[in-house]
C-alpha cells in the first residue's frame, strides 16, 4: 500500500502506517535523531526529528508521526533548522562546558549535533542542574551533569535488560535519571552490564577508567605487569584506532603491550578453556534427568549478578566456576608465579575485557582468594585504545607475537567465547568428547551459529542427547527462563550472555556500534575458529600441560580449591 | 437515608402533567418549593470552608439547640460569590429563601435572630431566589435583579449553591435524571452523538473540540472495551469552575458523563479528580452511591441492557496531568508524561482502547442538552461557538467568584458590570485570561466578544476560563515570570524545548525583574542576550513541544511582549518597575527630615548599605543595596521610602 | 502497637489485584496512613505489583502528593496560586523559609513543621491562604504569619 510523500520536492513512496522517519531512512534521507531508538516503540521527547508538514500547525516529530495519508514535507526548512538549532542550544545551556576533558569527546552524538547545527557560540545563558557524579560503582560513573535526559538508557535496561535498575524521577527543571531512592550506584541493583553507557549519547554514563592507575604500575621497576586480553578485544580494538571493523589484532596486541611494559601478555582464552574442561567435567557429574533446570553457565558476570538478585532460586544450577578472567589470573598467582619464581605481593595482574562488569567482578570477595584480589585492575577496549594513542604506539610498525608461556594456547576452543553461543559449542565439543571419546567435527555445530538472541540446537552423543541452548540479553534470558521453568522448554546445557550478542557487544566495546558492526565482530571471532587447528581444550597441549603439572584432574581437589566459587543471593533494591 | 426508589425512578421518567395531586405535592417537598420547617443551608465547599463556614455551621447548630428551634439544616454547594463566603441561604415554610454573605460564626445569632422574627437583616444580605407559589419578602431584591446575576446566563450552574448536593431526590424532583432516561429508552448510540453534535457544544477546557465529533470517533474505532475519562483535574491554579459544579451539583455531572459513555458505547467510565478536592471528592462518592442504589449505574441499568460503572480517581497531583494522554498514563499508574499524538485517545487512548476525555464543565452540559433539545442550546451564545462558559474571576477585584455567561459575551461587560471591576480608587490594567498557558488581554482589548476564535484570531487563547484580573499596581513582567516559574515546576521535563525553555524563560524573566547584586560588564551582557533569546525560544517551543504545556508555555510571554513591550523595557533598560511591585527593582531612600538616627535600619540591612552616625540621619548607599526593604519594614518613624 | 510492616500488609491486603493502574492508588493509601512513603513501604508495594522499585520510586517523585520523609507535627500547606500570589503569598514563603529554616517539601530538624507549597488551595477569594494541618488562615500578612507559627510552637511545648 503505497502512500505518496513529497519531501523536500521530491516524491518518494511510503508504506501506510509506517512512521515518516523510517520512510525516510529507507529512501536514503536524514533526520537528526536523539531519543530514538532502532527497535524499541518511539518516545518523541527529544523533538530533534522534527520536520515541517504542510496543513499542520506545528512541526511533527517524524519518530513517531504515523503516515496515513499523502504528506508533503520539509526535512530542512529555516524554520525546521531554527527549531533544532535553538533545542540543541537550549540543551548546551544546562550542559557543561568541558568537551575537552570529557570522556565521550569524539564520540558524543550532542557534540556532532552542534557541530552538524553550525552551533558556535552560547547564546542562551543560564544556571545548570547541579548534580554530584556517581562513582560509587568500579563499573560505571554517572555524572548527571552530562545528562541530556534522552531516556535511551532507562529503555535498554528496562527492556533489554530487564533490570530497571535507572528510571526517570522527579519532573520538569529537577527531572532527573535516578535509582531508586536516589542511592548510589553500587548499592542499586545495577549490574553493571554496560548497555546503557553503550546507549549513551554523552558522557553522562561511562566506564570507570583506570588505565592512568595502570600507568603508574607500568613504570613502577619492582612490580611485574602481567596482562590477559579477552577474545572480543582482540576483534574490535581495531575499530577505535582507524581500522576496518572485524580486523583480528590478536598477535599484534601481545607485541604492543610488550612495547607498552607489560612484563607478560596472556589471552583470556586459556582460561576459557581450563574453565571449559571443569564445564563438561561438571556436566558430566550433574543428573540432568533430575533436573527442572539446565546447567547454567557463569561465565559473565552481568548474568552472575542478575540471577543473585532476581532469580536466588537459579544459583544451584549456575555451573560454580569463576569467570575466564580470574581463572586466568588466579592461574597466574598460583602457578606461573611458581614457575617463574616470583613473589605474589610484586605482581600485577590486569585484565583486558569488553566488559564493564568485569571492573565490578574484580572487586567481588567470592572472586578473592586468601583475601587478596586475584585481578588487580580492569580495562576495557576503549581504555585499550586509548592506552595504545596515549604512548603514541604504531600498530603498523608491528609484527605479531605469541602469548607468553606456559598459557600461550593455539587452541580456538576459548577464543570462541568472544561470540554469545561460542561457549556452548565450544563446551559441547569436550562433552561429546567425554561421552564418546570421539571428537565432534566442528562443522557439525555450525548451524549453531545463526546470528539470533536465542538458539538451541541438538546434538546426538552416541546413546546421549545434549539439548545445548544460548540466549543473550537479559530480557531474552528472562523470557527463556519462564519457557524452562512452565516445562515448555528443556534444555541440558544454556549459555547466558548478558549483553546483547554477547561479549562483541559488551559494555566497554568501541563506539558506535551497530547490528551490523556486530556481525563483523562476531564473523572475525568465527573466522579464528574456523582457521584454527586445535578445537577442542581437551586437546589443547597448554592446557594439558596445566593439568598434568600443576591442577590433576579436573574436577579435583585443586581446581575445586581454586577454580569453583560459590554464589548467594544478594539483598538489594529491585 | 434513600428516598422512595420507585417513585423517583417514575418522576423522572414522566411528564409533571401526569401525576397525580398527591404526587405532585410530594415533588414539592422534595425540591423544596414546601417545607415543614425551616431550611438552613450553608455553604460547606471549599471556598466556604475556609472562610469559616465549618464554625458557622457549629454556631447555628448551637444556636437552634439552645433555643430549642426545629429546622433543617444543610450543605450546599457555593453560588459563586467566592470572596462572599461564608454565604448561607434561608428558607420558612411557605417563603422564599433568602441568601446572606459573610455571615462567620458571631454574626449567625443576629441573622438568625431577625430571620426567625419575619425581619431581613439588612446587613449581609444578597437576595431572594425567585420561586413561584412561595411568598416574597418585601423590599428584598430578587436575586436574578442585582448585576452580579441579573447579566448572568447559568444553564450549567442553574442549581449551584441552591439544592442540597447529597441529596438525589432533590435533583430529580428538578429534572434530574429525566435526559438520561430518555436517552437509554429511546435513543441509539449514534443518534446520541448526532445530537450533541448537532448542538454545537465544544469542549469547554480550553481548545474548544467539538464534543459530538470526538465522541463519534471513539465510537467509530472498533474495540472490545471503551472508556469515558471526566477530566477533573482542573490544574490551573485560579480556576475552579469545575470543583464549584462538583461540589454544588454532583448529579448533574453523573448523568452528563452517564449520557457521554452511553454515546460512545462504553461502559466503564472514570472521573480523575485532583486529591486536593476533598469536598468534591466526597460528594461525588455519595452521588455514585446513591446511583448504584438507585440502580442507575451497574449492570443492566433498569433493563434497558446497558451496564455502566463509575469509578473516583485521585490524582496524585500535576499539573500535566489535566493534560489528557498524561492523565492517561497516570490512570495506568505511570509517571504522568504525555505521548505525541497521533494516535489520539479517542482511537488508542487508557490502556490502548479509544478513549474520551472530556471536561466537568463540558459533560454537565449534557442534560440540559439531552432535556431541551440541541436547538435551545444553539440558541444561546454565538453561532459557531454555542451555549455558555463559566468564568472563574479572582484578581484585584471587588468580588471575586464564577460567572456563568453566554459565549459572546464581552469581557467588560464579565468584569466591569457584572464583578464590578477593580477595588476603589484603582484602575484596571489588563486580564490575565487562561491562567499559566493563558494570555494577557490589555485594556484596550476588553471588548472582545469571547469564543474560541476571538481569541484564536488575535493570537490570544480562552483556556479553561480563569480570569485574573490586574490593577495598576500589579506588575505584568512580574505576574508572566510567576507563570513561567510555575509552568517550569510543572512541566513533567519529557522534551527538550519545554522542559529548558521554561526554566530558561523563568530565568531570563527573572532577571529582568531583579537588580543584579553588582552590576558588572558580563552580568549585563548575559541578562541581555537572554532578553534577545526570549522571542526566539517562544516561538520555537510553540512550535516544537509536545504537548499542550510546553505548546502554550510561551502565551503570557508573547502576549505581554505584544501588549506591553513598553512594561519590559521599563524594566530592562530603566530598571524600574512602574506598578513597583517588584521588590528587587525598587529603590530605597531615607527621608532626612524623619529619620531620627535610631541606626536600627543600619544594624538589620543585610548587606550593610546603610551608613550613617546616631542621632543624626542615615543613608542608602544605593550601590550596595538590594532592595530587600527590611529597612523599609524595621522602621519605627516611617522615615524609608522607595521610589 | 502494630508494626509498620503489618500496616503496610494491611493496605496491601487491601488491593488484591496486581495491576500496574493499582500503583498511585496503593502508593496514595501509604501517604495518607504514614504521611510519607518510606523505603520499606516502596519495596512491598514493587514486590506487590511485580514492578520494580524504580518505577515505583520514579513514578512517585513525580507527583506532588507524596514525600519520602515523615511530615512535621504541624503540616502547613501554602497556597500560591495565581490569586494567592498577587495577594503576597510570595512574601509569606520567604517568611516561613526564614522562620522555619526549610524549604518547599521539607520537615524541620525536629519534625515540628514541614512545609509544602500547593498551586491552588481553592479560596481565590480569599488570598492568601494557609493551612496549617488543615485549619485555614486566610488573608494573612507577614506579621501574623509570625505570629501563628509562635503560636504553635507555644502549643508544642506547653
Ligand atoms: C497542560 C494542560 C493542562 C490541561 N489541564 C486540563 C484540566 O485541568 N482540566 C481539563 O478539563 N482539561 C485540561 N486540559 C485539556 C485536556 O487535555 C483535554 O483536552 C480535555 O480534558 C478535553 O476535554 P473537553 O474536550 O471537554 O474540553 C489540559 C491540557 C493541557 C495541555
Ligand atoms: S544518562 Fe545518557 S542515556 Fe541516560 S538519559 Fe541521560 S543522556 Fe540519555
Ligand atoms: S511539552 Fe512539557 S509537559 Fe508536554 S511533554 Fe514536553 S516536557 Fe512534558
Ligand atoms: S528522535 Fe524523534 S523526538 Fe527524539
Amino acid at each position: 500500500m503505497g502512500i505518496k510523500l513529497e519531501v523536500n520536492g521530491r516524491a518518494i513512496e511510503a508504506v501506510k502506517g509506517e512512521t515518516i522517519l523510517t520512510a525516510l531512512n529507507r529512501n536514503g534521507m536524514h533526520v537528526p535523531t536523539i531519543c530514538s531508538m532502532k527497535d524499541f516503540s518511539p518516545s518523541g521527547a527529544c523533538r530533534m526529528c522534527v520536520v515541517e508538514v504542510e496543513g499542520r500547525e506545528n512541526l511533527v516529530p517524524a519518530c513517531s508521526f504515523p503516515i496515513e495519508k499523502p504528506l508533503k514535507l520539509k526535512t530542512h526548512s529555516p524554520r525546521v533548522l531554527r527549531a533544532r538549532k535553538t533545542n540543541v542550544e537550549l540543551l548546551l545551556s544546562n550542559h557543561p562546558d568541558d568537551c575537552l576533558y570529557c570522556e565521550r569527546n569524539g564520540s558524543c552524538e550532542l557534540q556532532s549535533l552542534s557541530e552538524d547545527l553550525n552551533i558556535r557560540e552560547r547564546r542562551i545563558p543560564g544556571k545548570k542542574s547541579p548534580h554530584k557524579i556517581d562513582k560509587s560503582s568500579p563499573a560505571i560513573v554517572m555524572d548527571l551533569t552530562k545528562c541530556i535526559l534522552c531516556g535511551r538508557c532507562v529503555r535498554v535496561c528496562e527492556e533489554l535488560m530487564s533490570t530497571s535498575c535507572l528510571d526517570f524521577a522527579h519532573r520538569g527543571n529537577e527531572l532527573q535519571i535516578s535509582t531508586t531512592l536516589a542511592k548510589p550506584l553500587n548499592f542499586s541493583n545495577c549490574t553493571a552490564c554496560g548497555q546503557c553507557l553503550i546507549a549513551c549519547p554523552t558522557g553522562a554514563l561511562t566506564e570507570h577508567v583506570q588505565f592512568p592507575e595502570l600507568e603508574t604500575y607500568i613504570h613502577d621497576p619492582g612490580k611485574t605487569v602481567v596482562g590477559q586480553y579477552s577474545p572480543a578485544v582482540a576483534v574490535s580494538v581495531a575499530e577505535q584506532l582507524g581500522y576496518r571493523p572485524g580486523t583480528d589484532l590478536s598477535g599484534i596486541i601481545n607485541a604492543v603491550l610488550r612495547r607498552y611494559g607489560f612484563d607478560y601478555v596472556f589471552e583470556t582464552a586459556f582460561g576459557a578453556e581450563v574453565m571449559i574442561m571443569e564445564q563438561a567435567r561438571i556436566y558430566d557429574e550433574r543428573d540432568q534427568e533430575s533436573q527442572d533446570y539446565p546447567l547454567i553457565t557463569s561465565s559473565c558476570p552481568a548474568w552472575v549478578q542478575f540471577v543473585e538478585q532476581f532469580y536466588p532460586e537459579l544459583i544451584p544450577h549456575l555451573s560454580p566456576l569463576k569467570s575466564p578472567q580470574q581463572l586466568t589470573g588466579i592461574l597466574v598467582r598460583n602457578w606461573f608465579t611458581r614457575l617463574k619464581e616470583l613473589e605474589g605481593k610484586d605482581i600485577v595482574s590486569v585484565v583486558i575485557s569488553s566488559c564493564t562488569a568485569a571492573k565490578s567482578e574484580a572487586r567481588r570477595m567470592e572472586m578473592t582468594h586468601s583475601g587478596i584480589p586475584v585481578i588487580d585492575l580492569v580495562i576495557t577496549t576503549r581504555e585499550l585504545a586509548r592506552l595504545i594513542r596515549f604512548n603514541g604506539l604504531d600498530l603498523e610498525q608491528l609484527e605479531p607475537e605469541a602469548p607468553d608461556s606456559p598459557f600461550h594456547s593455539a587452541g580456538t576452543a576459548g577464543q570462541l567465547t568472544g561470540v554469545a553461543g561460542g561457549e556452548a559449542e565450544a563446551t559441547v565439543r569436550t562433552i561429546y568428547r567425554q561421552m564418546t571419546g570421539k571428537d565432534l567435527a566442528p562443522a557439525k555445530l555450525h548451524r549453531f551459529r545463526i546470528h539470533r538472541s536465542y538458539r538451541e540446537m541438538t546434538v546426538k552423543a552416541g546413546n546421549n542427547e545434549i539439548r545445548m541452548g544460548t540466549v543473550s540479553g537479559l530480557s531474552n534470558a528472562v523470557a527463556l527462563l519462564e519457557e524452562i521453568r512452565s516445562g515448555k522448554k528443556k534444555l541440558d546445557l544454556l549459555e547466558v550472555m548478558a549483553c546483547p550478542d554477547g561479549c562483541t557487544n559488551g559494555g566497554g566495546q568501541p563506539l558506535p556500534v551497530d547490528e551490523r558492526i556486530i556481525r563483523t565482530r562476531s564473523k572475525a571471532v568465527y573466522d579464528i575458529d574456523n582457521g584454527g587447528s586445535i578445537h577442542t581444550a581437551h586437546q589443547n597441549p597448554a592446557i594439558r600441560r596445566l593439568y598434568e603439572e600443576f591442577l590433576g584432574e579436573p574436577g579435583g581437589e585443586v581446581p575445586r580449591d581454586l577454580l569453583y566459587t560459590t554464589f548467594t543471593k544478594r539483598e538489594v533494591l529491585l | 437515608m434513600l428516598p422512595d426508589k420507585s417513585f423517583l425512578l417514575k418522576l423522572a421518567q414522566s411528564d409533571p402533567s401526569e401525576l397525580s395531586a398527591l404526587e405532585r405535592e410530594k415533588v414539592a417537598f422534595l425540591n423544596r418549593e414546601r417545607l415543614t420547617r425551616p431550611l438552613v443551608m450553608v455553604n460547606s465547599s471549599t471556598s466556604g470552608t475556609v472562610a469559616g463556614a465549618k464554625e458557622t455551621w457549629e454556631a447555628i447548630e448551637q444556636y437552634v439547640a439552645d433555643r430549642s428551634i426545629e429546622i433543617d439544616l444543610r450543605e450546599s454547594g457555593s453560588i459563586g460569590l467566592s470572596s462572599e463566603e461564608p454565604v448561607i441561604s434561608v428558607q420558612l415554610p411557605e417563603r422564599t429563601r433568602v441568601f446572606f454573605s459573610r455571615v462567620t460564626a458571631d454574626k449567625v445569632s443576629s441573622v438568625l435572630d431577625d430571620l426567625f422574627h419575619q425581619v431581613i437583616p439588612d446587613q449581609m444580605l444578597i437576595g431572594q431566589l425567585r420561586r413561584e407559589g412561595q411568598v416574597p419578602w418585601n423590599d428584598v431584591s430578587y436575586l436574578d435583579e442585582i448585576p452580579f446575576f441579573a447579566l448572568q446566563q447559568r444553564i450549567v450552574m442553574e442549581e449551584c449553591g441552591i439544592i442540597d448536593p447529597f441529596s438525589f431526590g432533590e435533583y430529580v424532583a428538578r429534572s434530574g435524571y429525566e435526559a438520561f432516561l430518555k436517552i437509554i429508552r429511546s435513543y441509539t448510540f449514534s443518534e446520541v452523538c448526532d445530537l450533541v453534535t448537532r448542538s454545537g457544544l465544544r469542549g469547554r477546557s480550553g481548545g474548544g473540540f467539538p464534543a459530538g465529533k470526538k465522541w463519534k470517533v471513539a465510537f467509530d474505532t472498533p474495540s472490545d472495551q471503551k472508556y469515558l475519562i471526566c477530566n477533573a483535574e482542573e490544574s490551573d491554579p485560579g480556576a475552579f469552575m469545575d470543583r464549584t459544579l462538583m461540589e454544588g451539583n454532583p448529579f448533574q455531572l453523573l448523568e452528563g458523563i452517564s449520557i457521554a459513555a452511553y454515546a460512545i458505547g462504553s461502559n466503564r467510565a472514570y472521573i480523575y479528580i485532583r486529591s486536593e478536592y476533598k469536598d468534591a471528592i466526597r460528594r461525588i462518592d455519595n452521588a455514585i452511591w446513591q446511583l448504584r442504589e438507585m440502580g442507575l449505574l451497574g449492570d443492566n441499568i433498569l433493563d434497558s441492557g446497558y451496564n455502566l460503572q463509575i469509578s473516583l480517581r485521585k490524582g496524585p497531583g500535576a499539573f500535566v496531568c489535566g493534560e489528557e494522554t498524561a492523565l492517561i498514563a497516570s490512570l495506568e499508574g505511570r509517571r504522568g508524561m504525555p505521548c505525541s499524538k497521533p494516535p489520539y485517545p479517542s482511537t488508542a487512548g487508557y490502556l490502548g482502547r479509544p478513549t474520551v476525555v472530556n471536561n466537568v464543565e463540558t459533560l454537565s452540559n449534557l442534560p440540559g442538552i439531552i432535556r431541551n433539545g440541541p436547538e435551545w442550546f444553539r440558541g444561546i451564545g454565538l453561532e459557531d461557538c454555542t451555549g455558555t462558559k463559566i468564568f472563574s474571576i479572582s484578581g484585584r477585584v471587588r468580588i471575586s467568584g464564577l460567572v456563568e455567561v453566554p459565549m459572546g459575551t464581552t469581557f467588560d461587560t464579565i468584569v466591569n458590570d457584572i464583578i464590578g471591576g477593580v477595588n476603589k480608587g484603582r484602575e484596571l490594567k489588563a486580564l490575565h485570561v487562561g491562567g499559566p498557558l493563558g494570555c494577557m488581554v490589555p485594556v484596550e482589548m476588553m471588548n472582545i466578544p469571547v469564543s474560541f476564535e476571538n481569541m484564536k484570531s488575535r493570537d490570544l487563547v480562552l483556556g479553561s476560563g480563569g480570569i485574573l484580573v490586574m490593577d495598576d499596581r500589579t506588575c505584568v513582567v512580574n505576574t508572566v515570570r510567576y507563570f513561567m516559574d510555575y509552568v517550569d515546576k510543572q512541566s513533567c521535563g519529557k522534551c527538550i524545548p519545554c522542559r529548558e525553555g521554561t526554566r530558561r524563560m523563568a530565568e531570563i524573566l527573572g532577571s529582568i525583574t531583579r537588580k543584579p547584586a553588582d552590576e558588572e560588564q558580563y552580568s549585563t551582557l548575559e541578562r541581555f542576550k537572554g532578553v534577545m533569546q526570549l522571542e526566539n525560544m517562544a516561538e520555537v517551543m510553540k512550535d516544537t513541544s509536545l504537548c499542550g504545556l510546553g505548546q502554550n508555555a510561551p502565551n503570557p510571554v508573547l502576549s505581554t511582549l505584544k501588549y506591553f513591550r513598553q512594561e519590559y523595557e521599563e524594566h530592562i533598560f530603566d530598571r524600574k518597575c512602574p506598578s513597583n511591585t517588584c521588590t528587587e527593582l525598587r529603590s530605597w531612600f531615607i527621608d532626612v527630615d524623619m529619620c531620627t538616627g535610631c541606626s536600627i535600619c543600619a544594624k538589620r540591612c543585610p548587606v550593610e548599605a546603610i551608613i550613617g552616625t546616631a542621632r543624626h540621619p542615615y543613608f542608602i548607599v544605593q550601590e550596595k543595596c538590594t532592595g530587600c526593604g527590611i529597612c523599609y519594614d524595621v522602621c519605627k518613624f516611617t522615615a524609608v521610602y522607595y521610589k | 502497637m502494630v508494626t509498620e510492616t503489618a500496616r503496610i500488609d494491611e493496605i496491601l491486603d487491601r488491593f488484591p489485584q496486581i495491576k500496574r493502574n493499582a500503583l498511585i492508588p496503593l502508593l496514595q493509601a501509604v501517604q495518607d496512613e504514614f504521611g510519607y512513603i518510606s523505603e520499606e513501604a516502596i519495596v512491598r508495594i514493587g514486590a506487590h505489583l511485580s514492578l520494580p522499585t524504580s518505577k515505583v520510586y520514579g513514578l512517585a517523585t513525580f507527583y506532588n502528593q507524596f514525600s519520602f520523609s515523615p511530615r512535621g507535627v504541624y503540616h502547613i500547606a501554602l497556597c500560591n496560586g495565581s490569586s494567592c500570589h498577587l495577594g503576597g503569598s510570595g512574601e509569606l514563603f520567604g517568611e516561613l523559609i526564614k522562620l522555619l529554616e526549610i524549604g518547599d517539601g521539607e520537615t524541620t530538624r525536629d519534625g515540628l513543621f514541614s512545609l509544602e507549597v500547593q498551586s491552588c488551595i481553592g479560596a481565590c477569594g480569599q488570598s492568601p491562604v494557609m493551612a496549617v494541618n488543615g485549619t485555614y488562615f486566610s488573608g494573612i500578612t507577614v506579621k501574623e504569619l509570625r505570629e501563628i507559627i509562635k503560636q504553635y510552637r507555644e502549643d508544642a511545648s506547653g
